[in-house]
């Protein structure tokens, strides 16, 4: 029998969609291999379990090589929130769900979700800006004794 | 590939625990798999998304995750992690007699 991973912490620490759906992603297959699963969010990262903006993360349409799209393209206003729609569209074909209900569901499947206590204050957030389903601003010391035993994935 | 028994009868699973031939399983087998995968006594609620799980395979030829599950049956994604703490689509599944569901999300 080959080894297993049985735990993972997963940081997500940018905050265009990009960024932060393949953490999720993650995250939420692990869970439903049966593996214990943390999200702990960083920095831009933040915006993904933030009340208001979590609503509007948007694909880097600058700085993307990957889009396949010229830089200053991609600047123009707008250009953004057309290809952020566009890509919605396509994730909602293959049945991905939007990023706040995405982010309910993960929750919903025991996973935790931890705000990192450094980017909170550096952004003057609280608790309450934060989605409820956060269940700690935590240090990075208490990241590290939550991912003991695990396996912990930057991204 | 193993075979092994279930129930008194000869089945194929894969390397994982899944059945090779969904033909292969019948109802009677579910508990003796559900109690090796560590899922326990089946409740009516587990049955439900057993048997939803088999239809699935059955009509469209592929199992579903997990999201597609909890739309599909309507239990609550929580609540069919709380039945399948190991992994609901997959566990249900496996105690269905179908194979692995295929898909990230």
């Amino acid at each position: 029998m080959p080894q297993t991973i049985e735990k993972v912490s997963i940081v997500i620490s940018k905050g265009s969609l990009d960024g932060i759906y393949p953490g999720l992603i993650l995250a939420n297959g692990a869970r439903a291999e049966g593996i214990d699963a943390d999200l702990f969010f960083t920095f831009f990262g933040l915006d993904a379990i933030h009340r208001r903006r979590q609503q509007h993360i948007k694909l880097a349409t600058v700085g993307n090589p990957g889009l396949h799209l010229a830089t200053w393209l991609g600047g123009i206003p707008g250009i953004s929130s057309a290809m952020t729609r566009y890509m919605g569209r396509r994730m909602q074909k293959l049945d991905i769900p939007p990023l706040p209900e995405f982010i309910e569901m993960i929750a919903d499947t025991g996973a935790g979700l931890y705000a990192c206590l450094a980017s909170v204050d550096l952004f003057g957030l609280d608790r309450r800006d934060l989605i409820e389903q956060v269940q700690g601003i935590i240090t990075v010391g208490e990241f590290f004794q939550r991912s003991a035993g695990g396996e912990i994935i930057f991204t | 590939m193993t075979t092994v028994t279930v129930s008194g009868a000869a089945v194929e699973l894969d390397e994982a625990g899944f059945f090779q031939h969904p033909e292969q399983w019948q109802e009677a087998m579910a508990p003796e798999i559900a109690g090796r995968e560590g899922v326990g006594e089946l409740s009516e609620r587990h049955w439900q998304i057993i048997r939803f799980m088999r239809q699935e395979y059955l009509t469209h030829g592929g199992a579903p995750s997990v999201r597609g599950l909890s739309k599909g049956s309507g239990v609550p994604i929580k609540e069919l992690y709380q039945l399948f703490p190991k992994g609901p689509a997959k566990l249900a599944a496996k105690i269905a007699g179908v194979p692995k569901p295929v898909g990230c999300i």
